[in-house]
């Protein structure tokens, strides 16, 4: 299966050219820009972890796309995505949020149901890679 | 002024007998608005030979504290502050029966938190009132002293999508068609393959409650098996807006509250249901975590005439101020009344933090929203993928676009569908991001997108000549004009 969250997953990954145009979008906006990566693609795991600071004050994609193949060398098996915030008042919150970089082979997601009173039914959503300790579930 | 229209003295005024409203203290051109003050926009059609002027008092009159005739006991308040003041009439730009009245209200008039209230004066005996020949509540100003005294939205546009895990593109949504007569086991399948197939949102209709077909446990039960299903499928936040519309507010918290229990992260009301059922929805939302989605059911009964009834940018107000967080507001290109720049008008009243005047969208009054959460408007009725670069460019990117017939109806089933729609979705917000020029190059773009994706290709082929090109029923009055400087 393929992992559907952020803005662009249902389109063929991204070369490295095309990251720079969006990252750029984001800069020109006065989005600050962001990489996250994890092992743990729960639709609830809010919390990727940060590959250092949002690059508050970088005027320029490049900067960016260089971080991402750093981080890439490390965690080139993880999920990884890009994450621009604004801190506008009203929004203050994540204005796009794509995925650039995932495992080579992504197993999917467990479906559990445990049946309680009245037919309902209580469900629970697991990655199947979970059940390996964190830092050795992708390959 | 004609000497007819002075103010009188106390005695003359409060003689018994009858006066004309303009005359009775309804009409005070010299009036300049408190900023505390509500102001309301009417459109009135004064039967023949009634002066406009009297019938604006009139409809100030009748729509705060006057009746027919004079009466003394307005002596034992303070009638002067209570008295809505018509303060300014101005022939319409297009039709010399018609004109605006521009009527203040003061604060006091209104119990704090209540759409109930408000409405009961302001569109309560008036619409009836016989020396009109019709009339229509074109706008409002709300002042922010009043605006606090609503919740507003339950979650709003910005919580929605973080609970979401869903940014930077319009959501994706279809309602289960055929609207009626599927049962729950039925229906669970078309919201299983249209979320499966990449639609973040399914929908119950209007008229989907609990009947002899499918009874509404039996629904929401299929419904979240299938919402589990497909987030397990894509690894996404998915929901099915379940309606809890009833006939009972009891009823309605029962059937929320098995929502909530399933694990749904959205129900949804009709606006019949009424405006003190929907402030108690949105109470219950907001204390249970729940996105809120409103269908405008019936609104077009009063909306769609020009002459007569309540704009519908009124109701979009109400609504803010109710506390819903999505609620329709129109698609501009799709099967269902709705001019550009009107509908420019509605989504701006959803989404902006403040609003400003602006004619020509139909925008009368400044209007700031006090930090009240945004609204997501909803764009339903007859779009498909083919539109999605027109779509983008009127409707912006926090809009939910449902595609009801444009998934279900795809010649390779529903997944295909969704599928369809997501892929065009995200490429076109890709092509905008990058800098083309996505309104004109729309259907290029498309055809790209098309190249890597069957479903997509067929959506296009199948679709690609539908258009409802209707003339509107509800345009602005005033365009903008070329200036000459």
């Amino acid at each position: 299966m393929r992992v559907t969250q952020g803005t662009f997953s249902f389109l063929p990954d991204f070369t490295d050219q095309q990251i720079h145009e969006q990252v750029q979008y984001c800069i020109d906006n006065g989005w600050a820009v962001s990489i996250e990566y994890t092992d743990d693609p729960h639709p609830r795991n809010t919390y990727w972890e940060m590959w250092g600071h949002p690059m508050f004050d970088n005027p320029d994609a490049a900067a960016v796309v260089y971080e991402l193949n750093e981080c890439r060398k490390i965690y080139g098996s993880y999920y990884i995505r890009i994450i621009a915030f604004d801190s506008s008042p009203g929004w203050e919150s994540i204005r796009l949020s794509f995925i650039v970089n995932r495992p080579s082979e992504e197993p999917g997601f467990k479906l559990s149901r445990t049946e309680v009173k009245g037919r309902n039914i209580q469900y629970s959503i697991t990655p199947y890679s979970s059940d390996n300790p964190q830092g050795s579930r992708y390959k | 002024m004609p000497d007819g229209d002075k103010k009188l003295d106390a005695k003359a005024r409060y003689s018994a007998g009858v006066l004309e409203y303009k005359k009775m203290g309804y009409w005070e051109p010299d009036y300049s608005p408190k900023d505390t003050d509500v102001i309301a926009l009417f459109r009135i059609t004064p039967q023949d030979g009634v002066d406009p002027i009297e019938a604006a008092a009139a409809v100030a009159g009748e729509s705060s504290t006057a009746t027919w005739t004079v009466v003394w006991t307005d002596r034992l308040t303070a009638c002067e502050k209570y008295r809505a003041k018509a303060y300014r009439v101005d022939p319409t730009p297009n039709n010399p029966n018609e004109y605006f009245a521009y009527i203040a209200y003061e604060l006091d008039l209104f119990e704090p938190g209540s759409i109930a209230n408000l409405t009961a004066s302001i569109i309560g005996n008036v619409f009836g009132f016989k020396p009109l020949k019709a009339l229509r509540l074109e706008d409002m100003r709300l002042p922010v002293a009043y605006v606090k005294t609503f919740q507003g939205p339950a979650t709003g546009i910005v919580v929605e999508r973080e609970r979401l895990n869903c940014y930077g593109r319009p959501l994706l949504g279809a309602t289960v068609k055929p609207k009626l007569g599927l049962s729950g086991r039925n229906y669970g399948r078309v919201v299983y393959e249209a979320l499966k197939g990449g639609l973040d949102f399914t929908k119950d209709d209007e008229n989907i409650n609990s009947q002899p077909f499918m009874h509404w446990r039996d629904r929401f039960l299929y419904c979240m098996e299938a919402v589990n299903r497909a987030s397990a499928a894509t690894g996404e936040v998915k929901g099915t807006y379940l309606n809890v519309t009833a006939g009972t507010m009891e009823e309605m918290y029962k059937r929320a509250e098995f929502a909530k229990e399933l694990g749904s992260v959205i129900i949804m009301i009709d606006l019949v249901i009424g405006y003190t059922a929907i402030q108690s929805m949105a109470k219950w939302a907001r204390d249970n975590d729940m996105i809120l989605h409103l269908h405008r059911a019936g609104h077009g009964t009063y909306t769609r005439q020009k002459t007569h009834g309540v704009s519908f940018r009124v109701i979009a107000k109400w609504m803010r101020l109710a506390g819903v967080d999505h609620i329709h507001a129109g698609t501009v290109v799709g099967k269902l009344e709705g001019d550009p720049a009107t509908t420019k008008g509605y989504y701006d009243i959803c989404r902006e933090e403040k609003n400003s005047v602006s004619l020509e969208t139909g925008v009368f009054f400044d209007q700031d929203w006090a930090s009240l959460n945004k609204v997501m408007p909803v764009a339903s009725g007859g779009i498909h993928a083919g539109q999605m670069h027109q779509l983008i460019h009127y409707l912006g990117e926090d809009v939910v676009l449902q595609f009801g017939g444009g998934t279900i109806g795809h010649p390779q089933g529903i997944a295909a569908g969704a599928t369809a729609n997501r892929v065009a979705l995200e490429a076109m917000v890709y092509a905008r991001n990058a800098g083309r020029d996505y309104l004109a190059e729309g259907p290029t773009i498309l055809a790209e997108a098309a190249k890597t994706c069957t479903p997509l290709r067929e959506a296009l082929d199948i679709w690609k000549d539908v258009t409802f090109d209707y003339a509107s029923t509800d345009a602005p009055d005033f365009v903008p004009t070329t200036s000459v400087s």
